[in-house]
């Protein structure tokens, strides 16, 4: 159980997917213009992520790895299929974001109507691959922690665009110089916020 | 004086063929050019940020970072030109994902082949070009209309334009934050012993977005009609 604690508190805070590693800058910067537009995208990521990074985390360890295929019997028990992992990811989070615009279209199409967008663009977005190729580097003990990684990461996230479209909603008020006006000063004002979130690094629960 | 045979005046049957365009026409340079300031992809365009700051902390990560993208965006979108016809619309973006995955698999095992230190550097931003929005974004908004020509250049001048942001802010960072360029010592001995510091948060993460938001605030203040309304 603690395992599973400081590993969520860890992807949330210490690796968060924007501030520490900027996955998903793009869609962050476009959609943070207002805070109802962000909490939509936001929960999509997190559903996305907690889905996708478990379900990679299987293919993974029973496809791909060095070794994987030995339930097969032993002649495959030396076969490297590594190099298949990207595009082995993409097409999973690519028909993951297409099965979870159906069914949100499907089910709640109120949720649909304000997603609009956002859904499909889900699966170029970085945070997305990114939670998978980290889970793959981080070498997972199994799809608990590796489905707890992408819940805590996909927070993160959710987080720090609430954050910043927060903030960016205020700003309109405040005379920024003309030049720094939109792009710019969301750069600065992310930097500074991520300069906050350093003084989570070394916390250890 | 016989103004018959003008040499100007053409058989009609040739009126029908449409003009040719030179392969570098002032429009077909505008394609190459223009990315490069007017329609950056990077502070204009809003594409391809995740990966620009990530790898910036010094030259050489960003210099190779910015081939591997220049190549895997010239070949798809010479791919995706070349097939714009045949593609259904409703799955395109999973044709794209593809054709650029595999782009992306060949430049991950050349530079695991050849530039073995460089590719640990780069680690899983590698695997990210294929969600660079910026190749993405080209595909759908260019390469689906546009000839495979006209495709390649789009291809080369956004790459180029990402790869010129990449260089200088990498620059700066390694400059100032190890006294370095490209690993080799640049500020001398003897500015450290008068007492000149290395500034290491220009290392750490944040300085990276602080330095891109410094960039597009020069670019901006140069080119006013870029200016965003707040």
């Amino acid at each position: 159980m603690e395992t599973y604690v400081n590993l969520f508190v860890k992807s949330i805070f210490i690796e968060n997917m924007i501030f520490a590693y900027f996955l998903g800058m793009c869609s962050y910067l476009a959609v943070s213009k207002t805070v109802k537009t962000a909490v939509g995208l936001g929960a999509a990521v997190i559903f996305v992520l907690s889905i996708t990074v478990p379900i990679n985390f299987l293919l993974d360890t029973y496809l791909l790895k060095p070794g994987a295929l030995a339930w097969l019997g032993g002649e495959y028990a030396e076969l490297d299929l590594s190099f298949l992992s990207f595009i082995m990811f993409i097409a999973v989070i690519a028909s993951m974001v297409q099965l979870v615009e159906m069914i949100v279209e499907k089910f709640a199409p109120a949720l649909y109507g304000a997603l609009g967008i956002f859904l499909p663009l889900i699966a170029v977005n970085c945070a997305i691959l990114g939670g998978s190729l980290f889970m793959q580097q981080k070498d997972f003990g199994g799809v608990g922690e590796s489905a707890v990684y992408g819940f805590g990461s996909g927070i993160g996230w959710f987080l720090a665009i609430i954050a910043i479209a927060a903030i960016r909603e205020k700003i309109t008020y405040s005379n920024v110089p003309a030049p720094l006006r939109g792009l710019g000063i969301t750069f600065i004002i992310t930097g500074l916020m991520a300069i906050g979130f350093m003084s989570f690094m070394g916390i250890k629960l | 004086m016989s103004k018959e045979n003008n040499p100007t005046q053409k058989p009609t049957l040739f009126f029908v063929n449409k003009e040719k365009e030179a392969l570098f026409s002032k429009k077909n340079r505008a394609l190459l050019s223009d990315p490069m300031d007017d329609n950056n992809p990077i502070t204009v365009q809003v594409l391809g940020i995740c990966s620009a700051l990530a790898i910036t902390v010094q030259l050489k990560p960003a210099i190779v970072m910015s081939i591997s993208v220049m190549a895997v965006m010239a070949a798809s979108n010479v791919i995706i030109s070349l097939l714009r016809n045949l593609i259904p619309n409703r799955i395109r973006i999973i044709v794209q994902l593809v054709v650029v995955a595999a782009m992306v698999v060949l430049v991950d095992q050349i530079l695991k082949a050849f530039a073995y230190d460089v590719y640990k550097e780069l680690s899983i931003f590698i695997g990210l070009i294929i969600t660079n929005c910026i190749v993405m974004g080209r595909l759908e908004a260019f390469a689906l209309g546009n000839g495979v020509w006209k495709s390649f250049l789009d291809g080369i001048g956004n790459a180029a334009g990402y790869g010129f942001i990449l260089i200088i802010v990498a620059f700066f960072r390694e400059l100032l934050g190890s006294g370095k360029l490209l690993g080799y010592q640049v500020i001398p001995d003897a500015a450290y012993a008068m007492g000149y510091e290395n500034n290491g948060l220009m290392l750490l993460s944040p300085m990276a977005l602080i330095t891109v938001g410094i960039f597009i605030w020069i670019q901006r203040s140069r080119n006013r009609k870029l200016i965003e309304k707040n």
